[in-house]
């Protein structure tokens, strides 16, 4: 192809962007003129329509309606062609691997979030006004920009084992041989080849933290910080005083996305072991059964467990949220 | 990702053959483009498939001759979330015009939607007149009959380094005696007899599959196999559970294939490579498309880098029974065009083509030996063109695809874990 | 929070910093380094040809080193047969196409929600922020078939053809919009957060001088708001640019829509081993997502005081 070629087919689509756009500014422009006009009571209705309704009825056609299908598709049977009542939950329940995927989802999700919201703070704390703040953090950034599956197939490699007597292909065994330690299957390893999986998803997701955190630690109120250390505190101490608190509903926020986002991750399992060696977690099994086996109703019932178990995140959000509000 | 044993299955590719010897399509247009008058039309037609580099190109090379000389387009489109999504588009109202599928289970689920379309008469009568009856039964749903093979490959097969045969002193065994001897002789020089690998990303697992599938064949013939997948014989039955047990003893055991373990996290890639060459394995039972595993540069032959043979049968009672995998293209269209591309791929028009640009075979007997390049290929077409020889499917992409991935998954547990064949086949059971 | 802004300071002072000894610098370094090591390791494949890859590590290239342009020339611009000859460029601008007016559009409508949710006071706003949160549990995978088919039959109802089908399947407004969808529930989440610490005395003071509020999302939300808007784009920009799977069910078909990681799974090969393609094409596939987040990083620095001086 040539570059007058590509410049050809690339323009169009360029004005693609620009239109769609253009289309978009310019009816809100239009919008937000109109909407300046009205006055009193009848503006919130006005502001509402043009503010608030767009946004719930995207995530309503696109998930909200799908979601209230799969409910009800988790009480069909395969096809969703009978009534089958609680039968897929009965049988969700009473199997074995669907418990091992289920504790091991929990582990996911408490171990994963967890780590990589701590790492995340620390890095951001530290890396606060430090020298070369901008080289470090895109360095630890960039893992973020590489998709899910293209890092679990990176991990992979650096996890694959050889004999101990084989050229070491994999970076982790060769390190082990070099260190003496004795060579193992670090993806058979059960139960904790489930924590070398969750080391993926952090080395993938430490970046989002930091990012997120980075940006509420500079919002801190300088203030604040200079009357801290005033009054001696430096360190340790100004951290858990002030930087921990002063960041808190971000620290929640990044915990909270972080935890629903593993939830429904199954990338890095599929790739690394397709669940196998007893790593399996509820997100594969319901991609396994929806997309794999054709069993509508088993996998709606798996995409159900999923659902609920983000309401524990969720009320917990809301009580965090009313504190502060009564704070 | 999902089911990439079958994505493989007759999407052989000897990379060799792409980089060594320089495929041009001149061949063709050489000829001039009369073959071809049949399917003049115009617009596009998209193809979709799980099919990808390098194969995809060779491909989409061949398909701009039949463009040039039609003024049909082809527009090919290759994934590995193929067996994910075809269902998706299928159902939601996004079809391609023709899909490339290589189960039969998909196959029907396909035509259950609704919206697949039967070949028409031109692609039946390919179908009738090149084939061995066996490939219409794969595709025949309700009396009709959805697609005609367009690559298929040989299972049957047991590939291995004439180098170190010879070292050995060993020829190639067309018994199941003579392979043990052979095997036992690695065993004296140190070397473990068979090679083995079994990792596949999500489809971990199949080819140990494949090894029961070849076991229950060749113990308990075609007849008895076909009840196997379609649920009428169990795996905890003796007849399964005995092959079972065989293959436990040939390929299950440490002093067989080394360490269980990597037997488990081992590619299947690497299977062989370079365990073969290196003879730190000795044979390596896979299917004809192992051939593009090997490094570019690899000649293949009884005198060359790499060769492969029959995997003998155990007895006499079932003669030599083959057990294949094949791609069917399936119309969600009833365009003429789209008729016209899923005959020109049923014809020797395209076959001869894709044979002479390597890596790849067929059951189609309207294409010449001849036209395939390489040695080892040479005899798989013939295998596979037998037209009177039982040809069997590989069972576990028949089997409903929750029984096939427990399959998957229990033999993955019995390298891994030490599951007993016994707590295997008792476990897959229990998904029918 | 912040309810002692003093907007005649400036943000980057030089003053006591929390955490500025050596141990820190160790430790930050360190984590760097370990982070880098695995992107370290394809880059360094990129550069190495096939039979190396597959018979040693990586790390053995700095003992023993030999290094070929091969892979990169092959797939950027003759490689990747499948969809045409033509290298990864053309997909690239496939992916911009489809990755910038999602994030325009997702950011947009999520902030502007993030904003009527938090200060714009009505009956069961609560509710409707928890239900739209939960809605982040949903796995994108089973909106995939139900959109689709809204997209491509329309929705009927008892026989009547309620809404007729959009027929833009397989262009990519049908792709932005799917994305727009399933990001929505993150988006708003995130930027909630953000939008309602926003100091309540500003808009109040904003409100009692008259302005309603378009005015105070113009001129008060929006640039108050932009650390939050870059952080979020960001990420939306490298969901949406790592995307396979919408990309595949709603624009199918042809080259002309047909993303950047399509592409690079085809590169793959059939057999997905072919790291030789693969480090190349995946190194050129994260530049655009770093040279947005390079571009857009010293947004991140500019925090809430900046913002506030200008409005």
């Amino acid at each position: 192809m040539t570059w007058s070629g590509l410049l050809e087919t690339s323009l169009p689509k360029f004005g693609q962007i620009g239109a769609v756009i253009a289309i978009f500014f310019g009816f809100y422009a239009l919008a937000f003129a109109a909407g300046a006009r009205i006055q009193g009571k009848r503006q919130n209705g006005w502001a509402l329509a043009l503010f608030l309704v767009p946004g719930i009825a995207l995530a309503m056609i696109g998930l909200g309606i799908p979601a209230f299908q799969t409910f009800i598709e988790s009480f069909k049977s395969a096809d969703s062609s009978q009534w089958v009542g609680f039968g897929n939950y009965i049988k969700a329940v009473k199997d074995p691997d669907l418990r091992l995927a289920f504790y091991n989802t929990m582990s996911w999700v408490i171990i994963g979030p967890i780590a990589v919201t701590a790492l995340g703070l620390a890095l951001a704390t530290m890396l606060n006004k430090m020298k070369r703040e901008a080289l470090a953090k895109s360095l630890i950034f960039m893992p973020m920009a590489i998709s899910f599956v293209g890092g679990s197939l990176i991990w992979k490699l650096m996890y694959q084992y050889q004999e101990p007597d084989a050229n070491q292909t994999g970076l982790v065994g060769q390190i082990m041989k070099s260190l003496g330690i004795p060579l193992q299957h670090l993806l058979l390893w059960a139960p904790w080849n489930n924590l070398f999986l969750i080391a993926v998803y952090v080395w993938s997701s430490t970046g989002f933290a930091m990012v997120i955190l980075s940006a509420a630690i500079k919002n801190i109120p300088q203030d604040i910080e200079e009357a801290a250390s005033l009054d001696g505190a430096s360190g340790i101490r100004l951290f858990r005083t002030v930087t921990v608190p002063m960041v808190k509903t971000t620290i929640i926020v990044v915990l909270t996305t972080s935890m629903v986002g593993t939830l429904k991750l199954f990338d890095v399992v599929r790739t690394m072991t397709g669940g196998n060696f007893k790593t399996d977690v509820l997100s594969n099994r319901m991609f396994d059964e929806h997309f794999v086996y054709f069993n509508n109703g088993r996998g709606s019932t798996l995409a159900m467990f999923i659902f609920l178990g983000v309401l524990p995140i969720i009320i917990y959000n809301i009580r965090s949220l009313r504190a502060e509000r009564q704070h | 990702m999902l089911k990439k044993k079958s994505l493989l299955v007759g999407a052989a590719v000897a990379v060799l053959s792409l980089v060594v010897t320089t495929f041009t399509a001149t061949s063709a247009s050489a000829a001039g483009c009369e073959e071809y008058s049949k399917w003049k039309g115009t617009g596009t037609v998209k193809i979709f498939a799980g099919i990808r580099d390098p194969e995809a190109s060779t491909m989409e090379k061949i398909f701009a001759e039949f463009t040039k000389c039609t003024g049909v387009k082809i527009a090919y489109e290759g994934t590995d979330q193929f067996e994910t999504l075809l269902p998706v588009r299928v159902k939601g109202g996004n079809a391609p015009d023709i899909a490339i599928i290589p189960q039969p289970g998909l196959v029907a689920t396909m035509v259950a939607t609704g919206k697949a379309v039967p070949i028409s008469a031109a692609t039946r009568a390919n179908l009738s007149n090149l084939y061995n009856p066996a490939w219409a039964s794969f595709t025949t749903i309700g009396g009709r009959i959805y697609g005609a093979p367009l690559g298929a490959s040989s299972k049957s097969l047991v590939w291995y380094s004439p180098a170190q045969f010879k070292k050995l002193g060993v020829t190639i065994p067309t018994t199941w005696t003579e392979m043990e001897a052979v095997a036992a002789k690695f065993k004296a020089a140190g070397a473990n007899p068979w090679c083995a690998g079994i990792e596949s990303g999500a489809a971990t697992g199949w080819p140990a599959t494949d090894w029961i599938e070849q076991m229950v064949l060749r113990e308990q013939g075609p007849k008895k196999y076909n009840k196997w997948w379609t649920g009428n014989l169990k795996f905890s039955s003796p007849e399964v559970l005995g092959a079972m047990n065989k293959v436990a003893a040939w390929l299950g055991t440490s002093s067989q294939v080394g360490d269980l373990k990597s037997v488990a996290t081992r590619k299947f890639q690497d299977a062989g490579v370079p365990g073969l060459k290196a003879g730190t394995c000795g044979m390596l039972q896979q299917a004809s498309f192992y051939s593009s595993m090997f490094p570019a540069g690899t000649t293949f032959g009884p005198a060359a880098d790499a060769d492969a043979f029959y995997l003998p049968a155990t007895n006499s009672k079932f003669g030599k029974p083959i057990m294949g995998g094949g791609e069917f293209p399936v119309a969600f269209s009833k365009k003429k065009e789209v008729g016209f591309v899923q005959d020109y791929l049923s014809s020797p028009v395209y076959g001869i083509e894709r044979a002479n640009a390597g890596g790849w075979t067929s059951a189609n007997t309207g294409i010449p030996l001849s036209a395939y390049t390489d040695p080892v290929l040479k005899v798989v077409a013939a295998q596979l063109q037998n037209k009177a020889g039982a040809i069997v499917f590989d069972a576990s992409d028949l089997m409903p695809t929750a029984v096939n991935g427990a399959f998957w998954k229990e033999m993955t547990k019995f390298y891994a874990e030490g599951k007993s064949m016994k707590d295997v086949a008792a476990a897959i059971d229990a998904n029918w | 929070m912040a309810k002692t802004l003093n907007p005649n300071k400036p943000l980057v002072a030089h003053h006591n910093r929390p955490f500025t000894s050596p141990i820190a610098s160790m430790i930050v370094s360190v984590i760097a380094l370990v982070w880098t090591i695995p992107t370290m390791g394809l880059v360094i494949t990129s550069f190495r040809d096939k039979e190396s890859i597959l018979s040693t590590g990586w790390w053995t290239s700095f003992t023993n080193p030999s290094f070929t342009l091969a892979n990169y020339r092959e797939v950027l611009f003759t490689g990747g047969g499948a969809l045409g000859s033509q290298g990864m460029i053309p997909f690239a601008v496939n992916s911009l196409a489809i990755t910038i007016p999602a994030v325009v559009l997702s950011v947009g409508f999520g902030l502007m929600a993030a904003y009527a949710l938090a200060w714009i006071p009505f009956r069961f706003s609560d509710h409707v922020f928890y239900g739209l949160f939960a809605l982040q549990g949903v796995p994108l995978q089973l909106s995939l078939l139900p959109l689709l088919t809204f997209f491509a039959s329309g929705v009927q109802l008892f026989g009547h053809q309620i809404i007729p089908p959009l027929g833009i399947v397989g262009t990519l407004t049908a792709v932005w919009f799917p994305h727009v969808m399933f990001g929505m529930p993150l988006v708003v989440y995130l930027l909630h957060n953000f939008v309602s610490a926003l100091p309540r005395e500003l808009m109040e003071a904003a409100r009692v001088d008259g302005a309603n509020h378009f005015e105070v999302f113009r001129r008060i939300v929006l640039p108050l708001s932009l650390p939050a808007i870059a952080s979020i784009a960001i990420f939306q920009f490298l969901w949406i640019w790592n995307d396979l799977l919408v990309g595949l069910v709603f624009a199918g078909g042809t080259d002309d829509v047909a993303p950047l990681t399509l592409h690079l799974s085809n590169l793959g090969g059939t057999f997905g081993s072919k790291w030789e393609n693969l480090a190349p094409a995946a190194l050129f596939s994260i530049i655009i997502p770093l040279i947005v987040f390079f571009s857009l990083q010293r947004y991140f620095v500019r925090g809430l005081l900046a913002g506030s001086v200008k409005a």
